[in-house]
């Protein structure tokens, strides 16, 4: 066990992952002797050289359409999008190229790929730097989408996503890079892909949420565990495959849920997840599922961001809400 | 100062065979080889003829033809070897047969199955339709080929549409400082759909782009099949030891643009004559004949060998089992979520008439 933050986590499992198999080279911007814009590849181009860590052109699609290639003719590709919001360059690389290859060639050609890329609020970036952008890759079919929230889980989730057959989007909060440090194995270990993780369990309330809104969320269920409720909280670490039956089966216990997401609230992730709380459990249901996201607005300016951003107060509202609109 | 001017920029396109089927330089194509390049162009054509009309009597669906492309695709992909891999458009299927794509693969792929036109036996990838997207997937695939160390080539084609596309120069440029042994193989038919090449680019040629991003490029007579064939070689061996290369060859759609498509809105017949004249497959057969390699007689059994063939494959294409959603589903993922396993059951629910 060490300690380790989620930037060395994910440095860690990086490193590891490239000593244990050849296949694996990283490309990206400014990823080689600058280390990464957060230093998440610090080291790794002195370590492998620059074979295997690429410092590429300012290209986005061309860093991913590249990446398709290779992964393609065998080779595990680790791409680097410096910000998600710079991931719009990239969109036909990924949604109709990436996610596709498997579906086209009707299984005879695959793509083992990962997509690194930090986002979230809370931390006065420029513009397109911070926004949450999970739910535009949710709709192409043939991605996974993972979204960790602890440095133990950045480790477990990037080498499983590293050795998945399918390709993987992988978004780091970068308000959560350095804001914890736990004690991680150093061990080699996976976290299977596709499994929430049931935080905390309780028996009045559901709360969902992920990646960087988990920080506010936290800091809610303490405040409400102050005031005697009781709330089950789920990370979901994963978007896609999502875990519905950890959901369902919470909803069924708890009879409410909030989800809490920094993305935008229209046709968000937290949508999805209300309607599968609707289609398999309406009738455990004792008050509306309630949402606390960002608003349908681009990601604001710095001096606005903490009032856009889900907080500790909106979500406790929402709960609170929820608790009053109940039925019994 | 030394400003640069587009128009001195001067590129004499390389030249084999001319338009009378006189050979004006030497070729290292044998005579066994140029039998089986004519081979290969013959029957794409009749494909291209067939494919057409199989569309008009609601056969197969919406087709691109490539008449009039046939000395640019055959005598490219025969300048290739096995371990290559080629990254074609929808518009490449002679290129694809003589990699050794089967005819009923391509009728498949225009009759709406989810095995249709899927290659990678043939080191062909499937086939690309959003413009311009497999410059980088050959690109990719070229970088692999080098960090790998195996010996071999990607090549990506595309149409001179696709040379406005991002991709296209993002692509190059990464060429241009990976050195892969990556080739584009621009064929210039001076059509995207109704738009003419001189209202894609305000560059004299595409070959001139590769200048820009420090590859090289070089420009080919594209009806001249064994001019193809020699700049394919010679790019070959340039780009195996990590040049690669951008060839646009000059050559021009006979046909429309696809079978949805009526080119009389957008083009003269003034100009499709003259270039009628530039056939690729006339002339080289015309070349042919003048030494008596070919004659009128073999012509016949030819024809009547490959309409066999493409009448096999059109049967073999329609016996093939019927695609599903089943198969759709079976192959988004490795292995299919649970919200596809919920799906898939609803699915068959309903065939079971629950
Ligand atoms: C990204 C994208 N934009 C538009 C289209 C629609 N489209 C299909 S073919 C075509 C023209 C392509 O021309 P060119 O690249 O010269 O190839 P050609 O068809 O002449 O072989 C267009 C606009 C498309 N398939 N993909």
């Amino acid at each position: 066990m060490t300690e380790m933050n989620m930037v060395e986590a994910i440095n860690f499992t990086l490193k590891q992952e490239m000593e244990a198999d050849d296949d694996i080279l990283l490309l990206g911007e400014d990823i080689g002797k600058n280390g990464g814009v957060f230093r998440t590849t610090e080291t790794l181009v002195e370590t492998f050289g620059e074979r295997r860590v690429v410092d590429t052109p300012l290209a986005e699609s061309a860093i991913v359409g590249t990446a398709v290639g290779m992964a393609i003719r065998g080779l595990k590709p680790v791409a680097e999008i410096q910000f998600l919001g710079f991931i719009y360059e990239t969109m036909d690389q990924i949604s109709a190229q990436a996610a596709r290859v498997r579906f086209r060639s009707a299984g005879s050609l695959h793509v083992p790929l990962v997509i690194r890329a930090p986002y979230s609020g809370g931390v006065k970036t420029p513009e397109l730097h911070s926004d949450s952008l999970e739910a535009l890759f949710m709709h192409s079919a043939g991605l996974k989408v993972i979204m960790p929230s602890t440095p133990r889980d950045a480790k477990g989730l990037l080498c499983a996503a590293i050795n998945d057959p399918d390709p993987v989007l992988f978004f780091e909060p970068l308000k959560l890079y350095r804001g914890v440090r736990e004690e991680v194995e150093e061990e080699r270990f996976t976290i299977e892909i596709g499994k929430a993780n049931v935080v905390k369990e309780g028996d009045d309330i559901t709360l969902i949420s992920w990646g960087a809104a988990m920080a506010e969320t936290k800091k809610a269920v303490q405040l409400l565990e102050d005031s005697n409720f009781s709330i089950e909280l789920i990370d979901l670490r994963t978007i896609v495959p999502l875990d519905e039956e950890i959901i369902v089966h919470s909803v069924e216990k708890t009879g409410r849920c909030v989800i809490v997401h920094e993305a935008v609230k229209s046709a968000g992730v937290g949508a999805e997840i209300s309607a599968i709380i609707n289609e398999k459990a309406l009738f455990y249901l004792s008050a509306p599922v309630l949402r606390v996201t960002g608003f349908d607005s681009p990601y604001p300016v710095a001096t606005v961001e903490n009032d856009w951003i889900p907080n500790v107060n909106r979500i406790v509202n929402q709960i609170k809400q929820v608790w009053e609109l109940s039925l019994n | 100062m030394n400003w640069i001017v587009q128009d001195k920029i001067d590129i004499v396109p390389v030249r084999r065979l001319n338009e009378q089927g006189e050979l004006t330089e030497d070729t290292v194509l044998s005579e066994n080889d140029q039998l089986r390049v004519y081979k290969w162009m013959v029957k794409a054509r009749r494909f291209d003829e067939l494919a057409v009309k199989f569309q008009r009597q609601g056969k197969i669906g919406t087709y691109a033809p490539l008449s009039g492309q046939e000395a640019a695709q055959v005598g490219s992909a025969f300048a290739l070897e096995d371990e290559d891999w080629i990254f074609p458009s929808y518009r490449e299927a002679a290129a694809c047969f003589v990699r050794g794509a089967k005819v009923s693969s391509f009728f498949k792929y225009t009759m709406g199955h989810v095995h249709g036109g899927i290659l990678k036996e043939e080191g062909i990838f499937p086939v690309q339709i959003i413009i311009g997207a497999q410059a980088l997937h050959a690109t990719g695939s070229a970088w692999a080929d080098q960090y790998k160390k195996r010996e071999g080539v990607s090549v990506a084609y595309f149409g001179d549409g696709a040379t406005s596309q991002g991709d296209f120069h993002e692509a190059l440029n990464f060429a241009g400082v990976f050195q892969v042994p990556v080739i584009y193989f621009v064929q210039n038919n001076q059509w995207a759909i109704s738009v003419p090449y001189h209202k894609q680019t305000g560059s004299k040629s595409i070959a001139q782009k590769a200048t820009a991003y420090g590859i090289t490029g070089i420009q080919v007579d594209g009806n001249d099949a064994v001019a193809i064939y020699e700049t394919m070689k010679q790019a070959r061996s340039l780009a195996i030891t990590g040049k690669p290369v951008l060839i646009e060859a000059i050559t021009h759609r006979m046909g429309p643009h696809t079978t949805s498509d009526d080119p009389t809105k957008y083009r003269s017949l003034e100009d499709d004559k003259s270039w009628a004249e530039k056939d690729p497959i006339l002339r080289f057969r015309k070349w042919l004949e003048k030494r008596d390699l070919w004659n009128e007689e073999q012509e016949k059994e030819l024809i009547d060998s490959i309409d066999e063939e493409l009448k096999q494959g059109y049967i073999d294409a329609s016996e093939a089992p019927a695609a599903s959603l089943e198969d759709a589903l079976g192959h988004v993922y490795e292995k299919m979520t649970p919200r596809l396993l919920e799906q898939l059951s609803e699915l068959e629910g309903r065939e079971k008439g629950q």
